[in-house]
């Protein structure tokens, strides 16, 4: 593991991801689906840092930027203390060795004419790590690593369950022995009961290999069990990221609280005492997003200043950073 | 309190080129009027094809082998399953809704015309009374400006709306029982929140039975009065949500709740304990319980009997289990 000098795995700053819609023949620019609109955060090493929100908030595509599979539009994402923000793609090889990624759904990101044992030894290949015997003693390791029989290798994806599925995917992640793993909804698409097993093994393997993840879900009760801080997202911006007991014992922000208060908890006896905050209405378009603070529509709390001016994501102390003016 | 649906040894098989699929292998249950019941499993563990059933809605190479299904005292197996009575029953006594609003909402007609499709067929309303009440169902389910959305498309509306629309044409010939088939599972928690409580309320007002079929424990927690519990094409376990999750009995829903994050739990202080192994394949299943291979309170008894039958272990709770696992958890 090359541990950086600091204890910043991940520094991002002031990134702004935006996806032209294009109308007409000559593909005009018409408007921007604003998927990131500034957003600064860290991840230290060793850590992990959940990334939560509703879909289309524009979590995925932070995990997607850190991994440079985009150009972002402007700002600064640091890596190891080198800036890779803009890297040619010919230099990204080196880059991406040091990064894994676990994709969500462990039908559709394992190619099914491959065998396993394919699978779990391309990234080695293709960062020319190792051939013939070592590359075989290597794929062997991963599998047991990930808690499968390294004799399965020869199997096609439709031959394993869903679990056994993303075990691969996880084995095919941490093959270049990267120091840094997005994990994209590494669960969602798996049962319930076979989700701990993936959670427990993503534990145990961060324990053991030292690595530092980038957990990326809806599912606020996962997120907070595997993460040592969270940031929550909506609308393309972070609205609130402090650590998991902070940000459930002292939730700051009214889009945290009603995202909090709207997960359901499994003991009846708690959910009777809860009160729910039902927010209103919907996610707005991120095309045309609300002026000043994004959340002010739906917020309870919302004065005419909020529709004002962007809030920033300020300190509120022991790294608790909240983005609301009434706070 | 009457029993609106009581359903009794229901069997459901596939006959597969692979083999026999039991998927659902003789299950009993039953809802009383305007109570809220929820179903839940894992995938494939047959909740949904249980629900099928009870509407009937069974093709090939699926047959309901056996079982009596009494609903409002008549035994609708009795019924041709394309049958006048079938269909009068279905989408207007008996409504579904279902996991996925697009998939479901037809996507080349307006929700106008799919609404008052149901009113006029049901109801025998003609096309303008028809088309008030359907606005009007969609105000009470909540869609904002619902006169001029009406004459839109599914595409046109969001997952949340959409399934608001479910809802309305689920309630729109004021039910007895409505089964909602993961209601929630394709959208945001917050649009979760919105729906559920939408639907608690709708249902309270209007006395109808609701039975939610889902794997989230969650959700079941905060809305279910009764919980019944599927495993392998089986109830396993049933009984008053409080005491359900409460004191779990059977070693299935103790890993189930075991397995589970809770939020508020501090990070680190404690493991998931997850199910080992993976849930079984249904075709030609052993004659023992399912659970067994993943079992860890299993005896030389389970090994050796068949799958137990469902048995009374205290004021309306049943369990599909010998062990008794109380002190041994």
């Amino acid at each position: 593991m090359n541990a950086p000098d600091n204890d910043l795995m991940v520094e991002v700053k002031n990134l702004k991801m935006y996806f032209p819609i294009t109308r007409g023949i000559l593909r005009r620019k018409v408007a921007d689906v604003k998927a990131i609109d500034d957003i600064s955060f860290e991840i230290k090493t060793h850590e992990t840092l959940g990334l939560v929100g509703e879909s289309g908030c524009g979590k995925t595509t932070t995990g997607r930027c850190i991994l440079r599979l985009y150009r972002p539009t402007s700002g600064t994402i640091t890596f190891n203390g080198k800036e890779i923000t803009n890297v040619r793609e010919s230099k990204l090889k080196p880059l991406r060795s040091n990064m894994g990624a676990i994709f969500q759904d462990p039908f559709g990101s394992l190619n099914p004419r491959q065998t396993a044992g394919t699978i779990v030894g391309t990234p080695l290949i293709v960062h020319d790590m190792a051939t013939g015997s070592e590359l075989n003693d290597r794929v062997a390791e991963l599998f047991n690593l990930v808690g499968l029989d390294p004799g399965m290798k020869d199997r096609v994806p439709h031959e394993f369950s869903g679990g056994q599925r993303q075990r691969i995917g996880v084995a095919r992640a941490l093959a270049c022995r990267p120091s840094l793993v997005i994990c994209d909804e590494p669960i969602s698409a798996l049962d319930v009961s076979i989700q701990a097993q993936i959670i427990n093994l993503l534990e145990e393997l961060q324990e053991q290999l030292g690595l530092t993840y980038l957990f990326i879900a809806h599912d606020l009760a996962v997120v907070q069990h595997i993460s040592d801080r969270v940031a929550v997202m909506y609308l393309g911006r972070i609205v609130e990221l402090t650590t998991s007991e902070e940000l459930y014992e002292n939730p700051l922000h009214p889009y945290t609280q009603a995202l909090l208060s709207s997960i359901p908890i499994p003991d009846p006896k708690t959910e009777k005492t809860r009160t729910r905050i039902i927010l209103k209405g919907e996610v707005p378009s991120p095309v045309n997003p609300p002026p000043g603070c994004h959340f002010h529509p739906r917020c309870h709390m919302a004065v005419e200043e909020c529709s004002r001016e962007r809030p920033p994501l300020r300190d509120i102390g022991n790294g608790h950073f909240v983005a609301c003016i009434r706070i | 309190m009457s029993v609106v649906l009581d359903v009794e040894n229901l069997k459901t098989y596939f006959h597969t080129e692979y083999g026999l699929v039991k998927a659902v292998d003789g299950i009993s249950f039953n809802i009383n009027q305007g109570e809220i019941i929820g179903l839940v499993g894992e995938s494939g563990c047959g909740k949904s094809v249980s629900i099928l059933s009870v509407m009937q809605l069974i093709l090939t190479p699926g047959e309901i082998i056996e079982g009596k299904i009494t609903f409002e005292g008549k035994d609708l197996r009795q019924f041709e399953a394309n049958g006048p009575e079938m269909r009068a029953i279905r989408g207007s006594k008996m409504t579904m809704i279902f996991q996925e609003p697009m998939t479901s909402l037809n996507p080349v007609l307006t929700i106008r015309r799919q609404m008052t499709e149901i009113l006029e067929l049901h109801l025998d309303m003609d096309r303008a009374s028809a088309g008030e009440r359907a606005v009007e169902l969609l105000r009470m389910v909540g869609v904002p400006d619902a006169a001029s959305r009406i004459d839109d498309y599914p595409h046109q509306f969001s997952g949340g709306m959409r399934q608001r629309v479910m809802i309305a044409m689920a309630i729109s010939c004021n039910p007895m029982i409505i089964f909602a088939d993961e209601p929630t599972t394709a959208v945001d928690v917050t649009t979760q929140a919105q729906l559920l409580e939408l639907m608690k309320d709708l249902v309270t007002r209007l006395n109808t039975a609701l039975i939610i079929v889902t794997h989230n424990l969650g959700v079941v927690a905060r809305y279910a009065q009764r919980i019944y519990v599927m495993y392998a094409g089986r109830i396993v376990e049933s009984g008053p949500s409080e005491e359900i999750f409460d004191d779990p009995q059977h070693p299935y829903t103790i890993g189930l709740l075991n397995s589970v994050p809770r939020l508020g739990e501090k990070h680190g202080t404690r493991k998931l304990v997850p199910i080992y192994g993976v849930p079984p394949n249904l075709i030609n299943m052993p004659p023992t319980c399912a659970f067994l291979p993943r079992c860890t309170y299993k005896t030389a008894q389970c090994e050796k009997e068949p799958w137990p039958a469902l048995r009374s272990a205290g004021d309306n709770r049943y369990l599909s289990c010998y062990v008794d696992v109380r002190g041994k958890q």
